[in-house]
């Protein structure tokens, strides 16, 4: 049952739910004129229960996720229609950015091939739409794990790809060091979005007034903000990095130093397939690993012959069978850091330091270098 | 006293030379005094203009031209104080504005198609060259053909028309293929041809019609389809590209060409039924035009692409961007009728009896006497249609649909290029591109209004 699709007929029709099935259980106690009735109406609804569960488990038998996926030969992905470092369209026409690559490294495990990908850019609304009629396989942007969309929607979050959190961008010629010198400040931030009520709560646990100055674009929050009409710019780090670039003198603004909210960002996959979300989980989990055991895409093929680490050997396939368990093949790791290379290479390619961005490792550097970055290990 | 006056000292003996008109009542400055500084209201507005003109047109050209950067590999390149428009950022997004995520490799299929359509349609603009209805035929019935297979690469993979989708041909056929085409659809085509054929032709010849000429109108209908599906379905060894990497100009063009090609004939049908006299007509069309003009643009681009999937059966998933251009289609219709029933009604009865006394039939009436003349009358009407079709393409970038501007917004958020100058950049080429369609559409449609304007000359 679980794996029909939510809008199929079959998996919605009424009988399936206990309530026709006790008024058919009263129903055969009922007197001996209603009695043919009843036995007409149970057996129609037995033919049609019996009907329904063998399409479901047709539908169940016939493709499992990764089969579909494997059958249609890429990997379909939901992106942001545009977030800088995280899924934008670069020079070249492709979509490129830390959500994208990660659904190059889930191709690239199952496929052996880092371009058998396809995107589609999705607004804040219909992301999970999409995901739940199946037009997508994973979502992958910038979307944070709360309990409600995790519990909720019918989705399960796969992990943390980047943690994020709420931050405060504002003049260096205000003097302000701290968020809680805020108070009467007037803020300029997106409407509709989680990061107006962060801000709500934030001031009002520190009993602090504020003006909000809300725009429907990002683009027109950064004019405001640039053109002097707001004291403060807030919006998730990562994004107040990439603003910061389009402001007239960016090193006349400073980014404070409290995080106001918790937003860890992560791909997000449908209930109701397992292997599928195994799958997606433990991509993010071989890159983490990868990092920490010193193996990136340049040193990946002399690593897979000489390496004499055990856990190395794991991780590339030379040792244990650890792909079939989720119905891919044993080199997955290996072919993921071939093709797209650990979590640092992705990091540093998409937002790092070496980038417009600019974004230190943070809280996103792994737990033995003082971030959170924590993958269960692979045996 | 004495006076002499046959000296001729007073006389004349030459024309005296034609003066020239006081300074004030010629040349420039009579001009200016005349048209600019006629009284103090029309005083204080040329004062107000030039200091608009003064205060808009010098920072404009210093942003566009003189402090523009022109050269540069990325954004590094447009920072710094007084930098204006960043056009090295629309040069590195050329492509993509115009092509969209079509693939590199491929976007010589666009560019034909571009280029075909120009080539069609400019003899049909001119009104002086020949061959008019070849030409209409070319661009409104091949050329959109042509494209569709150039655009998408063509082979459909049609294996199921009508009597196969109950399994009925399959079994008795097999799965034949011939050069890349599945012989059960063709057989299943023509089955289903053959059975239209009969029923269609029975029916009317059981209402006392002409059966055998309507078995011969469905036979050629269904022979255009055919010619159509099997243009679409032959492999003629293009890649195949999806809609959903189309984007940029491409799918602007493609969306308001469609909308505008299909909207006027539909629109001149269902104007014609609101004012039919048939009460069925009448009211189905009324209830169109009034749904669609009752709901906004965005509200049906929402529902053909979210709601509608759960409406079809399961599988049925039509092109997302089709469904947005049947959309587009429909919802330009609506407005298209209305504009062309302001035509119809302020046709004078007198042409309709006049045309009924020659002995006229209805479909002729209309065609030789009342729609040239309607049409005419609301050309203004009908291009402003066109136009405001044309930009509200741009709203299907709310189905992700990227057109021109939806790309635009995507290559903003490239951090390569994000500069304090990027976003003006961007959209002041946008408004230029934007506008050059729009005043072409608007000139254009004057110079045909002046052409046609012959029964209404004062």
């Amino acid at each position: 049952m679980t794996r029909c699709r939510k809008f199929s007929a079959a998996c919605e029709l009424p009988f399936l739910s206990p309530v026709p099935s006790r008024t058919v259980a009263a129903e055969t106690s009922a007197p001996i004129r209603m009695k043919k009735a009843a036995i007409m109406k149970r057996l129609l609804s037995t033919f049609a229960l019996a009907g329904a569960m063998g399409l479901c488990a047709f539908g169940a038998q016939a493709a499992t996720k990764l089969e579909q996926v494997k059958s249609k030969g890429f990997v379909q992905c939901g992106v942001s229609q545009g977030l800088p470092g995280f899924s934008n369209p670069n020079d070249k026409g492709e979509w490129s950015g830390l959500d994208v690559e990660f659904c190059r490294a889930v191709a690239a495990a199952i496929f052996g091939d880092a371009t058998k990908v396809k995107f589609t850019p999705l607004s804040a609304k219909d992301r999970f739409t999409a995901l739940q009629s199946g037009d997508i396989d994973i979502l992958s942007r910038n979307t944070t794990w709360t309990i409600t969309r995790d519990t909720s929607l019918g989705l399960n979050f796969t992990g943390v790809t980047y943690y994020d959190g709420q931050g405060f961008m504002i003049r260096k010629d205000k003097k302000v060091n701290s968020a809680l010198e805020l108070s009467g400040a007037s803020v300029c931030t997106q409407t509709g979005t989680t990061t107006e009520q962060n801000l709500a709560d934030y001031f009002r646990a520190n009993n602090m007034t504020y003006e909000v100055i809300a725009f429907a674009t990002n683009d027109e929050v950064v004019k405001a903000y640039d053109a002097g009409r707001c004291d403060v710019l807030t919006t998730d780090r990562s994004g107040l990095a990439g603003e910061r670039l389009k402001l007239t003198n960016p090193d006349d603004h400073v980014v404070l130093p409290e995080i106001i909210s918790k937003e860890p960002l992560g791909p997000v996959v449908a209930h109701g397939d397992d292997q599928w979300f195994d799958i997606v989980k433990w991509v993010l989990f071989a890159q983490l690993n990868a990092e920490e055991l010193g193996v990136n895409s340049k040193n990946v093929d002399d690593q897979l012959k000489n390496a004499t680490n055990p856990e190395i050997k794991r991780l590339l396939g030379t040792e244990g069978k650890y792909g079939e368990g989720m119905g891919i093949g044993n080199d997955w790791g290996y072919l993921i850091i071939k093709n797209v290379g650990n979590y640092a290479e992705m990091y540093d390619r998409t937002v790092g330091p070496d980038t417009p961005l600019k974004l230190s490792r943070g809280l996103n550097a792994l737990w033995n270098k003082g971030g959170i970055q924590y993958a269960p290990p692979i045996r | 006293m004495s006076m002499t006056f046959d000296d001729g000292t007073f006389i004349r003996n030459e024309m005296a030379p034609v003066l020239p008109p006081p300074k004030l009542r010629i040349g420039p400055v009579a001009w200016m005094r005349e048209n600019l500084f006629s009284g103090i209201f029309n005083t204080l507005l040329t004062l107000l203009g030039i200091l608009l003109v003064i205060s808009v047109v010098p920072p404009f050209v210093r942003f566009m031209f003189i402090d523009a950067v022109w050269t540069g590999e990325n954004r590094e390149a447009c920072l710094g104080p007084d930098v204006g428009a960043c056009w090295p950022f629309i040069h590195a997004k050329f492509g993509q504005l115009i092509y969209g995520f079509y693939p590199i490799s491929e976007r010589w299929r666009v560019d034909i198609v571009f280029a075909l359509g120009a080539v069609l349609l400019v003899p049909l603009l001119v009104p002086s060259l020949p061959f008019k209805r070849t030409g209409s035929l070319l661009f409104f019935v091949v050329y959109p053909v042509v494209a569709f297979v150039l655009l998408t690469g063509g082979n459909i993979n049609a294996s199921a028309f009508l009597l196969e989708r109950f399994g009925l041909i399959r079994p008795f056929v097999g799965d034949a293929q011939l050069g890349g085409i599945n012989l059960a659809f063709w057989v299943d085509f023509g089955l289903t041809t053959l059975l239209f054929m009969a029923a269609i032709g029975g029916f009317i010849a059981l209402l006392g019609g002409n059966g055998r000429s309507a078995a011969r109108t469905t036979l050629f209908v269904f022979l255009a389809l055919g010619a159509v599906i099997f243009c679409w379905d032959a492999d003629v060894g293009l890649s195949y590209v999806e809609t959903r990497q189309w984007g940029g100009l491409l799918v602007t063009l493609v969306i308001a060409v469609t909308g505008i090609v299909a909207s006027l004939p539909l629109g001149i049908l269902l104007a014609l039924g609101r004012r039919s006299q048939m009460p069925v007509v009448r009211l189905l069309s009324v209830i169109f035009i009034e749904f669609w003009r009752g709901v906004p643009l965005i509200t049906v681009l929402f529902f053909a692409t979210y709601m509608l999937p759960l409406f079809l059966p399961q599988g049925t998933n039509p092109d997302a961007l089709l469904r947005a251009l049947v959309g587009v289609a429909l919802f330009s219709a609506a407005y298209m009728a209305e504009v062309v029933r302001g035509g119809l009604q302020a046709i004078p009865k007198g042409q309709y009896e006049g045309a009924m006394a020659v002995g006229l039939t209805w479909s002729q009436m209309m065609r030789l006497i009342v729609l040239p003349q309607a049409l005419t009358l609301v050309i203004p009407g009908i291009v402003n249609s066109f136009i405001s079709l044309f930009k509200d393409t741009t709203l299907v970038l709310i189905v992700s649909i990227f057109d021109f501007l939806g790309q635009l917004r995507a290559a903003f958020t490239d951090p390569n290029w994000a500069t304090p100058v990027t976003l003006y950049t961007g959209f002041a080429f946008a408004g230029v591109v934007y506008f050059f369609f729009c005043f072409g559409m608007s000139r254009y449609s004057l110079f045909v209004e002046r052409r046609l304007n012959t029964s209404h000359r004062h």
